[in-house]
């Protein structure tokens, strides 16, 4: 809701010591946390709390193909949906599928897929279900982050996790993870995803206007927080097996 | 949507009704006993109010918002309330992606028409410009990890988001409305639980687990307020109750609605 | 990624050049040269020969459609199911088997381009009338089993129960009561939890114990 009020407030993004509204410098990240495997119906899942963004997301495959007709007979179709809650925003969300959602549901998709061993299971699908609760600027990298968490918590072979992270602009300088106000009032917002390990991107979009070089100075910035992030994600995935040992009693 | 077509095994199927027959239930409760409650409530802050509750392994969200807008034509000097539910496929195999299907709307209709018909919330205190101007409340319910009685689950989200949300004061200056920096509590007058119960044969079971559920003959719902009285009434199924059933089903869900009433966050205020 | 070079490498990996990667959530085993990643999660595939427990959930002309606890639904030919040629006269498939009833089944083919093919034909297949069923992750059955059947054994005798492993996943307990029949269920879950832990095999063995002696007050 917008708070009408007699006195114009303007918005600060950066102040004199080049820190930033919530406190944090221009190469600093939110504070992040994730949980594996927070739901029994789901074959694996994850929730993620990456600053003020709060989300669920629910793994279910491989499965049987429903409609049968979509089945691929070389490997296994996955299907993603990224949808926010009526009241994860300031101002209430019609519930039905907002064309913004739409497209995030593809880059989501198409960022975590090429980390899925999908010719294991032709004729299989794979479903991916993102439920943002309180959104806060970058929820579709959060939402990536805990979907990597997600898949590998349901067992499902990657080549890699999936870790992501949003470069902004504001004032002028790169920003790291943008958070809502810096979103809806700087110059620019990058998302990056990667599989670290492999070093490849797979996905990349902005908004906003950045010069060459402020591309290549992105990447930078990203890897480094990327790195950190891929730590937090194999934590959660380890944490709920508490003792994890080497060696395994197991029967031939 | 909700896509109702599961099989449940024999085995499963006679252990519950073998296990009935001496008044005992396959998760080794009662016939009266409800599952394990937890509340948890303003967990969302963009939200006015928010609350996750857990019935069992049910797990459920609600989340409430306000905006100011239009009053209805037929009742221009109130505020105006919508409650909206929607089963999405994160929650459990048998939900599917698309509009609302006859289980989301029911749902919705009924945890509705309990807060309504209760008078849970003052809708006349939220008449800001009678005739021009009201707050308008949302509540939106949604599963999160589906076993059984959604319906109990998502009332007692709803009221625990309500008891606990906050509206910006405001002050109205002719026909501008100010809204003022600090926050007051949603006013409530009433609170309203909803109790869920199943008939299986001859026995009556109070929250149905999801395989209970698959197994049960019909469902009643009776919605009761903190003065005992029925604010609500929904029979599903494709079976019937006899009076007798009804009647004692009536009296078991005040029993069992007195009980829940003491895991309800406190009001806010 | 889990090891570089040369190494001998078993399990859910896969491999880029000389370095070779973890594919799931899995626990390393390494010993010398040879490492081998087991997965901790995962959905049942299934594989020739293999004895699982399914559940029918439809009834065609010719053929039952059976869940068998895989992204793959199993099929049922009602020639799979009587080891003399009979003839199904008019009397429909429902009557030999329904929805809902629980088979012991084998898999008899199955190569990812159609369904995986059931049998219930030979001796010890067929339909389940008593018992509970119990499901685990798939890769955690061997833990159930044990070494050399060690701890399935050991639940049978002190529980007094018949304990079927379906490979899929699925565990068929049949006991003279049913309350031995939770407890084993009780056990059997213990076991998929704490699979990834070592001395699991003598702290259920005392876990038992005390359920029984529990039991018996």
């Amino acid at each position: 809701m917008k708070k009408v009020s007699n006195i114009t407030e303007v918005i600060k993004l950066l102040d004199e010591n080049g820190i930033r509204s919530d406190g944090r410098r221009l190469d600093e990240m939110r504070k992040i946390k994730i949980e594996a495997g927070v739901l029994k119906n789901a074959d694996g899942s994850a929730y993620i709390e990456m600053g003020n963004n709060k989300i669920i997301v629910g793994v279910y495959g491989p499965k049987e193909v429903r409609p049968k007709h979509l089945a691929i007979p070389y490997k296994s179709l996955i299907r993603c949906r990224y949808e926010m809650m009526p009241f994860s925003v300031s101002e209430r969300k019609s519930p039905s599928p907002s064309r913004r959602e739409i497209e995030l549901s593809k880059a989501i998709r198409e960022a975590l897929e090429p980390a899925i061993f999908t010719e294991e299971f032709p004729r299989t699908m794979i479903e991916i279900f993102i439920e943002v609760l309180e959104a806060d600027g970058g929820t579709r990298t959060a939402s990536i982050n805990a979907a990597s968490v997600a898949l590998a918590d349901a067992g499902i072979p990657l080549r890699d996790l999936v870790t992501a992270i949003a470069i902004g602009k504001i004032d002028g300088k790169l920003a790291l993870d943008i958070n809502g106000i810096e979103d809806q009032y700087g110059e620019g917002d990058m998302p990056i995803a990667m599989m670290p390990q492999l070093g490849y991107v797979t996905l990349f979009q902005a908004d906003g206007i950045f010069t060459p070089e402020e591309i290549e100075r992105a990447f930078e910035m990203a890897k480094k927080a990327i790195w950190n992030i891929y730590e937090i994600q194999k934590k959660a995935l380890k944490s709920k097996y508490l003792q994890i040992i080497k060696e395994v009693d197991i029967n031939e | 949507m909700s896509d109702k077509y599961q099989v449940i095994s024999i085995l499963k199927k006679d252990a519950i009704l073998q296990l009935l027959k001496k008044n005992e239930r396959i998760d080794g409760r009662g016939l009266e006993d409800f599952r394990e409650i937890e509340i948890f409530t303003n967990i969302y802050n963009k939200a006015e109010g928010s609350a996750r509750v857990h019935l069992g392994d049910t797990k459920v969200v609600a989340g409430v918002k306000a905006s100011i807008g239009t009053p209805f034509p037929d009742t221009p000097n109130v505020g105006v309330q919508v409650v909206n539910a929607e089963l999405i496929p994160l929650a459990s195999p048998l939900f599917e992606t698309g509009p609302p299907g006859e289980e989301d709307i029911e749902l919705s209709r009924v945890i509705d028409r309990g807060i309504r018909s209760s008078e849970m919330i003052d809708i006349k205190k939220l008449a800001l410009i009678p005739g021009k101007k009201v707050w308008m409340i949302f509540i939106d319910m949604y599963p999160l990890d589906y076993h059984g009685n959604l319906m109990d689950a998502f009332g007692l989200a709803a009221v625990s988001a309500l008891l606990t949300g906050n509206l910006y004061e405001t002050e109205i200056n002719k026909d501008d409305i100010i809204l003022k920096e600090n926050k007051i509590p949603i006013p409530i007058n009433h609170v309203p639980i909803f109790v869920t119960i199943g008939k299986i044969q001859n026995k009556l079971i109070v929250d149905p687990t999801f395989e209970e559920e698959l197994v049960l003959d019909a469902k009643i719902t009776y919605t009761i307020d903190e003065n005992n009285n029925i604010c609500g009434i929904q029979k599903s199924g494709t079976a019937g109750f006899t009076i007798d059933e009804l009647i004692m089903a009536r009296d078991i869900a005040i029993e069992v609605a007195a009980k829940i009433r003491k895991y309800l966050p406190l009001k806010e205020g | 990624m889990i090891a570089e070079g040369k190494y001998k490498i078993e399990g859910a990996y896969y491999a880029i050049g000389k370095k070779y990667y973890s594919r799931v959530l899995g626990l390393t085993e390494v010993d010398n040269e040879k490492v081998k990643v087991i997965p901790l999660k995962g959905k049942y595939i299934p594989r020739e020969n293999d004895l699982v427990i399914g559940k029918i959930i439809d009834v065609g002309m010719t053929n039952w459609s059976v869940d068998i606890n895989s992204p793959y639904t199993g099929v049922l030919q009602v020639t799979e199911v009587f080891s003399k040629p009979t003839s199904i006269s008019r009397s429909s498939l429902s009557n030999i088997l329904n929805v809902g009833d629980v088979i012991l089944a084998k898999v008899i083919a199955f190569d990812f381009t159609r369904d995986p093919l059931l049998t219930i034909k030979e001796a010890k297949l067929g339909k389940v009338s008593k018992g509970t069923v119990v499901e685990i992750t798939p890769s955690k059955v061997p833990r159930v089993i044990g070494k050399k059947g060690s701890m399935v054994n050991m639940i049978r005798e002190v529980l007094k129960v018949n304990i079927i492993v379906g490979k899929n996943g699925r565990i068929l307990v049949i006991g003279s009561k049913p309350e031995y029949e939770a407890l084993a269920v009780i056990v059997i879950k213990k076991i998929e939890k704490e699979a990834h832990t070592t001395g699991l095999t003598d702290r259920i063995k005392s876990y038992i114990s005390k359920l029984v002696n529990e039991e018996g007050e």
